[in-house]
């Protein structure tokens, strides 16, 4: 599966669309990782621990995107975007999107 | 009284550590910014048609960024008067660029020569709960960076 964040994939025509296929993760923290980022509010500096939240739930949501672009038979998605949202309190929204085509 | 001296003893924490923490990301995101000036990343999405293009790849950059302290008061006490909010400023070009060498790193990793185009940044903060369960912000700032990473041969 080839992903990219233009039009098409360089080198290779596109043949068929298949529309648009997305997946999201909703994460949360749990008590340990607030703990530490509680300390963190008062010393500053990266939240590891959130970080490494984020970056599970990006390649979720990849992963998710692409299973789907699978089930229609495409063999890239191209056009890839990413977007965040709040969804309550301690939850947040992570999407990826894109256009599944099949190219060669 | 007690309270007083916590809270002039949080916002020392907050001014010396996470100055000195902030004074030493910068330092290191200097020093990677000029190792990594080979990398090309560009907004736009055009192919120079010069390229020749064996690998094409999505690549991402995450980070995750905290305020100290000393910032969020600042911050605080700058909400009274408005204006720039330079406390703030400098936490959130921290991490974009922490997540765009990130960013580099990955397409790096893919050899040669590497051009990354298309890049954007997606910026938000995880709102939640504080440790103590008291509902709050804990202020922090995350940005994803991606983009396409074309190995040229």
């Amino acid at each position: 599966m080839i992903l990219t964040t233009i039009e098409s994939v360089p080198n290779l025509r596109t043949v068929e669309h298949m529309g648009l296929v997305s997946g999201s993760t909703v994460r949360s923290k749990h008590v340990g990782r607030d703990l530490m980022a509680g300390l963190k509010n008062i010393f500053g500096g990266e939240l590891k621990g959130y970080t490494e939240l984020l970056n599970e739930a990006r390649e979720e949501a990849v992963a998710r995107m692409v299973k789907q672009a699978e089930a229609l038979g495409a063999n890239a998605v191209v056009n890839v975007r990413f977007s965040t949202s709040a969804v309550a309190a301690g939850a947040a929204e992570l999407y990826a999107y894109g256009t599944a085509v099949r190219v060669e | 009284m007690a309270d007083i001296i916590v809270f002039i003893l949080l916002v020392a924490c907050g001014y010396f550590i996470g100055g000195h923490r902030e004074r030493s990301h910068y330092r290191s995101i200097f020093a990677r910014e000029r190792a990594t000036l080979e990398l090309t990343l560009l907004s736009g999405k055009a192919i120079d048609p010069a390229w020749q293009i064996a690998q094409a790849a999505l690549v991402t950059g995450v980070c995750v960024i905290s305020v100290d302290y000393f910032k969020s008061v600042a911050a605080g006490l700058r909400n009274l008067i408005g204006g720039r909010v330079s406390a703030y400023e400098s936490l959130i070009d921290r991490a974009r660029r922490e997540a765009l060498l990130r960013m580099k790193a990955q397409a790096a990793a893919l050899g040669g020569k590497v051009v990354v185009i298309n890049v954007r940044l997606e910026t938000s903060s995880i709102s939640g709960m504080k440790a103590d369960g008291r509902s709050g912000q804990v202020a922090s700032v995350e940005v994803i960076a991606y983009g396409t990473a074309l190995a040229l041969a």
